[in-house]
Order: structure tokens, then sequence, then C-alpha cells
């Protein structure tokens, strides 16, 4: 996973906006997760450096900011792809074959759950039921869900990213 | 906000509404009193979004538009059904008829040949509304719908839920004006422990009675709470009423609040629920507007206010002092009790802390009585539950039924039974916290003390129907991989415990497992019940316990045998290509990624079982079904 960190790139007008955040909640009693939500909104990770913020800003030390963030699943240290792909290994969606449904993504991606590709288009992790369990299995790609899936398909959905990236680029 | 004010509103939305929820003979007269000729419900919760109701909701109010319909159909975006598995869904009123598995072409059609023609478009019906002699019955006489009853989910997908007007009409806020203007909190109290009413997130602790605890502790500042960190993986009904009808969590969460004399509620709601967050953001700021909330409400002198607080992705903050201390901004973990937290709980002081299913069937019990509500269920679990259906079953989706339902109604009529012909194996009930019911004993009925007594327990309302082909073992050992992800560390007993399970499970599904193994889990797992500090590792070992208890055997043959007799299990099972039916056509031999595979074109092929890396990549391609696993 650290493979794929890059060197913080934080822009003023992000510290900004995170600054602006902090002051908002800093008498609210129970701000760190409040402020750590939007800071990952902000800055798409909790990088350290924006940890340190987060902590000087609400008056606390950076251990307690870092023990929240790296309790709960949804914070995530280190930067995520382009795409994020979630696959749901709830219940229902593992009963009906979602872990193939992740060997198949990781198999075309060259990437295991919880890294990102070198090229940072995709990054892949799995997830624990999105509610969506009458589709089951599915895979979300940033906020698009697919469902009733099977392993076939996911070379045409994935293809369907990449060609955009093409475009894009063209 | 006056009562003359609450009823005018209800008055003004009230004949919109009844157009959904009267019998058949009186929808049509109803739907004459108002403005529109008919009414269009799509469900835009989370299930048929992501099927793509957005899309289809898109092309109706565009066809509404180009065929000048938009000023007579009323489009209403609603919350769950309940049939997840058949969306995007559509119910025209006043016909009542229901259309499964819209889609944007479809819809075109729909709405010439039905909304403008009064042509219903058979094809596009939910199969099982149409009879073999063409008549069409509507959704409550289907077998999904006929032996439901639906109290916490009885605004769900006949509201909407960005609108309170129409929660007003449908007696919204009449619960809280009758605690608040006729009833002292005592009254209230007695009200919901005369009930029967029992936590519905898995407990089933009576509601009454932390209510009761709350009030006696002495103090200025409570709290209310809601717990809707829907957390079991394969349980949806909390999202659902969330999405369906937020209105009537803040009308119960305000009447909890004059009960213990609390002034502040949190809601506490997973941040991987966006639509349900982003409508109960709507409902609490339009209850401010209308004065549902705020200061002084109806006039009595009562200060409520509800504020939300995201979760974000600890299954443990779904154990009540854990999601405190994650409100409070920390890491969530649990502390002991006592203090119970009726005593001492968020920010130190006394607070309620209910689940949303529980908190839904609280405005019905003021403003109904309690002896409605007891008369439904069985003795010891007074009301309906709300289960979450889903795995290997036809009708996958949401069904709210009297306590004392049995199983076999469940999965044979409601669920229409298993698919594709296979067997029922067992029901897995409770999630990560509980255990299975296996086809011996489909008769039971469900409720509280009868799940107990089979070892599993209700849970929050996951219900995962297991068929043939699944492992037991397996699935146990599923479960215990997550309560090892999600066991927050503080105390030794659960995260050395689970993390000690799962190695036995391990062992065993790879071949390695000792008989002996199984009296070393037993044991292990009687001291992690009797010593983990929270639920979540007392609970952990119950989809083992459970699972050992109903089906030893395939331990055993996974032990003694070598063998997983369901096929699931990697180590134990290999790929082998039926001759027969092979044709040779080299798609597996070209997708191996190990390069196992090996045969000439048109001649059977064979796989090399010291290469196989058992993937499973063949059997997904082959077109002849020519692969299977011993």
């Amino acid at each position: 996973m650290a493979e794929n960190s890059l060197a913080f790139k934080g822009t003023p007008a992000q510290e900004e906006q995170l600054l602006a955040v902090i002051a908002k909640n800093k008498e609210l009693p129970g701000a760190l997760l409040p402020v750590l939500h939007e800071a990952q909104e902000i800055y798409g990770y909790l990088p350290l450096e924006v940890q340190q913020m987060v902590a000087d800003g609400l008056g606390i030390s950076l251990s307690e900011v870092y023990g929240v963030a790296t309790f709960y699943s949804r914070f995530s240290l280190t930067p995520k792809g382009k795409h994020k792909i979630s696959v749901c290994l709830g219940t229902a969606c593992y009963v009906k074959g979602a872990d193939k449904i992740l060997a198949e993504v990781e198999n075309k991606l060259g990437i295991k759950s919880g890294e990102c590709t070198p090229d940072g288009l995709f990054s892949i992790d799995s997830c624990r039921c999105v509610g969506a369990c009458g589709l089951a299995p599915v895979m979300m790609i940033d906020e698009e869900v697919y469902g009733k899936l099977t392993p076939k398909e996911i070379g045409a959905i994935l293809d369907k990213y990449i060609a955009e990236e093409g475009g894009e680029q063209a | 906000m006056t009562f003359e004010e609450l009823t005018r509103i209800k008055e003004a939305n009230k004949e919109v509404v009844l157009v959904r929820k009267l019998v058949k003979e009186k929808r049509e007269e109803m739907a004459s009193h108002t403005a529109y000729r008919k009414q269009v419900l799509i469900c835009g919760g989370t299930g048929c979004t992501s099927s793509g109701s957005k899309k289809v909701i898109d092309a109706l109010e565009k066809s509404l538009k180009e065929n000048g319909l938009d000023k007579e159909i009323l489009v209403v975006r609603t919350g769950c059904f309940g049939l997840c598995s058949l969306g995007p869904i559509m119910i025209v009123y006043p016909e009542g008829v229901f259309y499964s598995q819209a889609t944007p072409e479809g819809v075109e059609r729909i709405v010439k040949e039905h909304l403008r023609d009064g042509n219903v478009v058979k094809d596009l019906l939910y199969k099982d509304t149409v009879q073999p002699d063409g008549t069409i019955i509507s959704l409550s006489e289907t077998n999904f719908y006929k032996k439901q009853m639906r109290i916490a989910l009885r605004n769900c997908g006949v509201i909407d839920p960005e609108n309170i007007e129409e929660y007003i009409a449908v007696h919204g806020y009449l619960g809280l004006y009758k605690a608040l203007t006729s009833m002292t909190p005592d009254e209230v109290i007695k009200e919901v422990l005369d009930s029967g009413l029992r936590g519905r997130g898995g407990g089933g602790f009576p509601t009454g009675r932390k209510w009761m605890f709350a009030k006696a502790t002495p103090g200025d500042i409570k709290y209310v709470a809601c717990n809707a960190d829907e957390g079991d993986p394969g349980a949806f009904m909390d999202r659902s009423i969330l999405e369906g009808d937020p209105q009537c969590i803040i009308e119960a969460m305000a009447i909890a609040g004059y009960a213990i004399g609390a002034h502040k509620g949190f809601v506490y709601v997973r941040a991987e629920y966006p639509i349900a967050v982003q409508r109960l953001s709507i409902a609490i700021e339009q209850a401010r507007q209308y004065g549902l909330l705020g200061k002084n409400i109806f006039g009595t002198g009562f200060d409520f206010d509800v504020e939300i607080r995201l979760g974000a992705g600890a299954f443990v903050c779904g154990e009540e002092t854990a999601l405190m201390t994650s409100i409070e901004g920390n890491r969530g973990e649990p502390r002991p009790r006592p203090p119970f937290p009726a005593v001492k709980g968020l920010f130190e002081k006394p607070t309620v802390l209910n689940n949303v299913e529980t908190y839904a069937n609280i405005p019905r019990i003021i403003y109904k009585g309690s002896e409605w509500y007891s008369s439904i269920g069985t003795e010891g679990s007074r009301g309906t539950k709300v289960f979450a259906l889903g795995g290997k079953i036809t009708n996958v989706g949401l069904v709210e039924i009297p306590m004392g339902t049995t199983l076999r109604e469940i999965i044979e009529e409601i669920g229409g039974g298993i698919p594709n012909g296979k067997k029922f194996k067992a029901a897995q009930t409770g999630g990560p916290s509980g255990g299975c019911i296996p086809a011996e004993h489909i008769d039971t009925p469900i409720d509280y003390d009868s799940l107990l007594a089979i070892g599993s327990m209700m849970g929050s309302g996951g219900m995962i129907i297991l068929d043939e082909d699944t492992c037991m073992v397996d699935i146990a050992k599923f479960y215990l991989e997550f309560t090892v992800d999600e066991s927050c560390g503080k105390c030794t007993p659960c995260r050395v415990g689970t993390r000690k399970l799962l190695q036995y499970l391990d062992k065993i599904t790879k071949g390695n497992g000792e008989m002996e193994d199984l009296e070393r889990i037993d044991e292990l797992a009687k001291h992690m019940q009797k010593s983990s500090l929270c639920a979540l590792g007392q609970t952990a070992p119950n989809p083992i316990l459970s699972t050992m208890k109903f089906f030893r055997d395939e331990y055993i043959a996974h032990i003694q045998d070598k063998s997983c007799p369901a096929g699931v299990c990697k180590s134990l099972i290999r790929y082998e290509i039926v001759a027969d039916k092979c044709k040779g056509c080299t798609l597996c031999a070209r997708n191996c990624p190990a390069k196992a595979i090996t045969g000439a074109v048109k001649q059977p092929h064979v796989i090399d079982a010291s290469k196989c890396i058992k993937c499973g990549v063949c059997m997904n391609n082959c077109k002849f079904g020519a692969i299977i696993t011993k």
C-alpha cells in the first residue's frame, strides 16, 4: 500500500477550506469525526500533514487524531485511485459469489484489494454491504452501483472506464 | 405549529395520499377529489437507485411533458417498497398496478398506452400480479405481501419522504401531539412498557424499561440517541426506514425526549448510506421549519432538536457504549457496563439509545395505544419484525411480519422458495452475532425466545437463506473473518479469541483439521462468551457454535474425509472437465491464468491438477457446463 503513496500535494485553497471546517466545528462536542469526514472530502484522503493541521486546529495531539483516523475503515491514509472500486463482501453478496467478483477485478487490474494501480486510475477496496442486497453480488465504482454481476462482465465494465480515460487524453 | 395548523395540513394532503392507501374500490372515487387523475410512485431508495431508477424517473418526467400529461399525473419518488430484486419499481394509482424492472423504454410505453390511453401494459407488470386468466391483482394480494403486516414500514413506499406534509397526512406528529398535550412522561413510558416493544437492534431489551431507567436518573441534561449504524452485512431495514419515512424517527425521538426529559437527540448513521443521510437531513430541516423540532413545540413549552452524526465504518459502533464513544469524537471502543447509558451515557449524561426500527414503532404505539400493539405477535415478543431477506431466495427484499410467523411461511410463501430447484439448507439470522436455523427447524416461530432456544438470535433483522451449495464451515469462517476485522482490540478475549477461532476454521477448511479442534473451539468459545467486554466478542463464536451444532457432519467431513460436501472449500475440491460435454472450444485453456488446461481444438480438454490454482475462471467461461468441481 505504502508504495502507492505520493508526496503530499495540498493546495492553499484546500488548506483554507480545511481551516474553515475546523473553525466551524471547533466548539462542537465530539468535533474530531465530523472534521475528519470533511477533511477527507477536501483532500480525498488523510495524509499525516492533514492530520497535523486537524490536531493543531482542534488543540488535540496528533496521536489522538491518528488513533481515530486509523480506527475507522472509512478513513484512508493513502490516496485512492481516480476511480474507486468497492466490491461488496457483505453476507448476501458473499453467498452469491462476491469473492469471485473481487478475484476477477484484482486479476484484471493486477493489484490487490487496498491498492491503487500504478497509473492512479483505479483503486480496489472491499466493503461490507452497501445495502443493495437485492442485487447481490454488487460492486461500486465511484457512485455507480453494478448489481447482479458475474465475473465475465467485469472486463467490459473496467474497459469502459479505461476507454473514457483514453478519450480524455486524446 | 398548533393543532389546528397540523389538522389543516393533514386535511389538505389527505386525499392525495389516500388514493394510494384505500381499498381498490374506493381509490378511483378518491382520485376524483384530487388535482391528479393518476399518480405514479417510483422507488428512489438505494436498491432501486442502484438498478437505475433515476434514469427511469427522468424518462418518465420527460415523456409526461412531451405528452402534455405533466399537470394531471403526479410523480412521487418514494422510499423502499420491499421487493428490491425487481427494481426499479413503479406503482400507478388509483389502479394500483405494479410495474417491475422498469426501463426508460418501458416507461415510454407506460406513459402512452397506460397513462394517456388508459390501457395497462400487462407485459411489463410484475408477473405475480397477473393471474392466469389475465386479471390483475393488486400488490397486497400477492404472496410476497399477503402475509406481511406493515407497522414500522407503514409509510415506506407510500409517501414522499422529502415532503413533511405527506407524513402529516398519514397521522404524522399526532403521536407527539397526544404525548405532549394529554399524557405525562410517566404515562408515555407506561404506554411503551405495556406495548411489550423490545429493542429491534438485536438485544431485545424492553424499550419502556430503558426509558424508565433514564427518566429515573436525576440530571438537567439528558440525551436521546438513535442507532442507525446498521452494521450487520446483509441487513438494510434501518436504511430503508430512514430513506422511506425519516419523519417517523424524528417524531419518535421527540416522544422519547419528552418521556425522559431530554431536549437533544443524536442520530448516528452510517456514512455508507448517502441517500438515507440526505433524506434525514431534509426531514430535520422541514421539521424545524414547521415548528415540530425546536423551541416550544405545539406551544407546550417542550424544546427538542436532532443532530446527525456520521459513522465511519466500524461495526463495533453498533454496540451502544461504543456508539456513544464515537459520537464523543473518539475511537469507537466500548466501555464496561455498568454504568449503563441510562445512568451515564453520551457525554456522561443519562441517555436513551434505541435502534431505528424500534423508534419507527413508537409514534404508532402512542397514537393507537399499547393495547392495539400488544395484540400483535406472541406472548414474549409483541408486534412485528422487519427482515432483510437475502441470499438464495426468489424474492429478495424487505419483509415485515407479525412475530410468531414461521420460517417456513417466510421462505416458502413470502420469499417464493429457493431458486433453481435447489434445496433449503439453513437460514442465517443475526449476522456475525447470530446463528443459523437448519431445515429441521423450519417450523420455528420467529420471535426472540424461540430463536434463542435453538441457538440463534433475532439480530437486527438480516436473514440470509442458504441452499445446498453453501458450505457451513465456510460460512462460519466468513463471519469470523468479519469479526476479526471488526474487533476493536480493546479486550483480549475478543481480540485474540476471534483470531484463534479463525485459525481453527482455516485449518479445517484446508483439510488439516483434527477432531480435537472441535473441542478446542468449544472451550475457547465459552471463555469468549463469558469474558469479552461487549456483545461483539460475546457473540462472535455464535456462527461457529450453531453450525457445529446443526452441521457437525460437515465439520467431520472436512476433518476426517478431507472433503467439502458442498464443493466450496478450495483446498478440498478439484476442477474436472467432463469429456462428454467438452466441445474443445479452447476458451478455458486460453483463459486459464495458470496454463493448467491442455487439449487440441475440438477435442476434450484436461485440467492438470498439479498446476490448477482453483480460481474457477475456466468454469465461469465454459459455455457448455463441461467443467465441474468434485
